[in-house]
């Protein structure tokens, strides 16, 4: 017996979109004609395309989930990203049994218990103690079960003092809190968790996470949590599931999930840095740009590079003061890093109408920890015009920096930077 | 290498894949939501469960103004309120339980959208709770029936009231069988909804509840009794009042098909409600 506790087989849902009609009859009369009387394959298996919801489809069937294949191990905190409609909450649904595949198998051992919902079952008309009796029985608690644990769930949700008052009553946050702190002392086996933490206050979420971290740490439970709050899922996860279109793209450490996502929402179709930029003033244009020594927008910092190279190019039909503002976000676009001369130094540079070429020549931190980083560039004269906007316009994925003792050391945290004394 | 999966997810189950086990797991969900349906019903009203008599008592005189009055209906010499009370309790109890079972589906999709449970749960939580409303009635029937012993009314109660339990049992299987036949077969094409209304209605008069079977014309007696629910509702009137016939074979006939639709129908729901939030 290995330390397996969810294991998904090739698991695949097909969805039939459209309204549920005369046409859908006819599909059904056909499958059944098809299946039970010839005793062949579904037909309608077969043209399910790929579920891409922005683009128009041939077929009326769609696959949410196609070849689902992974293991989860016992104790483990899965994260399952990916954007809206990549299959996440299908994949979840499968798993917490409210509907069931359409191929493959899903294995499971010990008691699932989800919440894909939270106050799921709670009755506007019963009080919050009837709520929580009620609650945690469609969660699959017995009586005994819950008379052991009403304290703890009373204090965790923090709702004593509306305890006998019904729950339509109630504000939203208390609902919510009410509902995740019985599902949080259900005790499962495998925790089943969607898009809880988006309700409540800063305090409760804080709180929820703890608990879920108690969960799987402390006691060995296993939890498969869907979030788009990548901090949420960096701090509680420790393995990650990229979804896209139905398709396991990636899965592996929750570090690499979360850059690949990242990576993939940034991609857009132009690789040219020229070719993002959002604005420039009517009198100006830009023909080229270079970062890092390329025009392209993604490009590399070596762990020796001392030294970031920008050059833009282009045309005015003014003469100009111009300043530069280069700026280093990290992937949840907080900003880690700026270059703004004109701004603090009141370093700008005087162009004649014409072409130009501006080249920028910065030095780097001496110890930058690995990573990718977003870049803004913006031409300005500050506080008086702007005249370019480029925001996002190239991706540069820093290798991590050289030790003296002669190796690469790899701080895997963007926006680490590393202090030295004088 | 063999695993003991505990549960194991997958298209297709066997035929007859009942997960009793589960639902007496789930027995506490159950009393819970025994509970929260007669709680709720009418909480935020005055007369509270008083409500559970006031329909009775008003379409009792209704129906003897009808139906005893300007139609002249025989009653079989037991007295009409007493008579009317007892056909309409216990139909009452079958379309509430046929109620609940045929809209466990649609009435329960956010639940069932959200959290794995024996769905059965649900239904059989509904034909309970209804007995309650049921019970109270019988009290109102009782009741009445003390008063009208007392007045010397002739009214022969006889053993065969030890059957009454059972009949309720027969009753609320037959509801909860044909109810969640039509739940299945409603999730995805609604139109049976639109017949279920007036369906109910229409079987109301196709069984003895207004009248006694001895009233029925002849030419149609038979098809009369081919309704499963005829013996059970001339038992409960034969057992207390002494009127109408205590017929073994016909409550034979409607045990048995009350087992052979419940077991149709169990199966029919454990097949939908493994994807029924897809089509619901």
């Amino acid at each position: 017996m290995s330390d397996i506790a969810i294991q998904f087989d090739n698991v695949g849902k097909l969805y039939k979109l459209g309204l549920v009609g005369t046409g859908s009859l006819v599909h059904d009369l056909n499958r059944w004609w098809k299946t039970t009387i010839l005793r062949q394959e579904d037909p309608y298996l077969k043209i399910g395309e790929t579920n891409d919801r922005s683009k128009k489809g041939s077929s009326d069937y769609v696959w949410a989930l196609k070849d689902i294949t992974f293991d989860v191990k016992q104790g483990d905190v899965v994260g399952i990203i990916g954007k809206n409609g990549a299959g996440k909450s299908t994949l979840l649904k499968l798993l917490s049994r409210v509907t069931s595949p359409t191929t493959g198998a899903i294995r499971a051992k010990g008691r699932i218990a989800s919440l894909l919902e939270v106050g799921t079952g709670f009755h506007p008309e019963l009080t919050g103690r009837e709520n929580i009796y009620m609650n945690g029985s469609i969660m699959g608690m017995t009586r005994h079960e819950i008379n052991r644990k009403l304290d703890e769930i009373v204090d965790f949700a923090g709702v004593e003092r509306y305890l006998d008052t019904p729950v339509k009553r109630y504000s939203s946050g208390m609902t919510v809190r009410l509902g995740f702190a019985v599902a949080a002392f259900l005790e499962p086996e495998i925790l089943v968790v969607d898009e809880v933490l988006a309700v409540g206050d800063a305090e409760f979420q804080k709180k929820a996470i703890g608990k879920m971290q108690d969960v799987s740490k402390g006691e060995g439970r296993t939890v498969l949590f869907v979030s788009h709050n990548m901090p949420a899922v960096r701090s509680l996860c420790t393995k990650g599931i990229l979804l896209e279109n139905g398709h396991i793209i990636y899965k592996g450490s929750t570090y690499e999930t979360i850059n690949h996502y990242l990576n993939k929402e940034s991609l857009k179709e132009s690789e040219y840095i020229k070719d993002r930029i959002d604005w420039t003033k009517h009198t100006l244009s830009i023909d080229d740009i270079e970062i890092n020594h390329t025009t392209k927008s993604f490009s590399t910092i070596t762990s020796n590079q001392q030294i970031l190279n920008v050059i833009i190019k282009g045309y005015t039909q003014e003469d100009i003061l111009v300043d530069t503002i280069l700026t280093f976000k990290n992937k949840d676009e907080v900003p880690m890093a700026s270059l703004a001369e004109g701004h603090y130094k009141g370093k700008m540079k005087n162009i004649k109408s014409g072409t130009f070429e501006l080249e920028y020549n910065i030095q780097l931190p001496k110890i930058l920890s690995n990573g990718d980083y977003i870049i803004d560039l913006y031409l300005h004269h500050p506080m008086v015009e702007w005249y370019m906007k480029a925001p996002h316009c190239a991706e540069i994925h820093i290798d991590g920096f050289q030790e003296n003792f002669g190796r690469a050391l790899n701080v895997k945290e963007e926006g680490f930077i590393g202090l030295e004394t004088i | 290498m063999k695993e003991n999966w505990t549960i194991e997810i997958k298209p297709k189950k066997r035929l007859l894949d009942i997960d009793l086990k589960g639902i007496w797991r789930y027995r506490d969900l159950y009393r819970m939501y025994v509970k929260r349906d007669i709680v709720t019903v009418y909480k935020q009203t005055i007369l509270g469960p008083l409500w559970f008599l006031i329909q009775p008592v008003f379409t009792t005189v209704m129906y003897m103004f009808v139906f005893g009055g300007l139609a002249g209906i025989s009653t079989d010499g037991a007295p009409q309120p007493l008579f009317y009370m007892s056909g309409i309790m216990l139909w009452g109890y079958f379309s509430a339980a046929f109620g609940v079972s045929s809209n466990v589906f649609t009435a329960n999709a956010s639940v069932f959208g959200k959290v794995y449970f024996p769905r059965l749960v649900v239904p059989l939580a509904g034909i309970t709770s209804n007995l309650i409303k049921f019970g109270i009635q019988l009290l109102l029937f009782i009741a009445m029936y003390i008063y009208y012993y007392c007045i010397g009314a002739n009214l022969s109660i006889n053993w065969t009231l030890l059957l009454f339990p059972f009949l309720i049992f027969l009753i609320a299987f037959h509801a909860m069988s044909w109810g969640l036949i039509i739940s299945a077969m409603t999730t995805k094409y609604r139109d049976l909804t639109q017949l279920v209304t007036f369906g109910l209605q229409l079987f109301m008069y196709a069984t003895p509840v207004i009248y006694p079977l001895s009233a029925a014309p002849e030419q149609y007696k038979h098809i009369i009794a081919m309704n499963p629910l005829t013996p059970i509702f001339e038992a409960f009137k034969y057992s207390c009042m002494g009127c109408g016939s205590l017929d073994w074979g016909g409550l034979l006939y409607s045990t048995i098909f009350m087992l052979v639709t419940l077991f149709f129908a169990v199966v029919i729901f454990s097949r939908t409600e493994r994807n029924f939030m897809d089509t619901v």
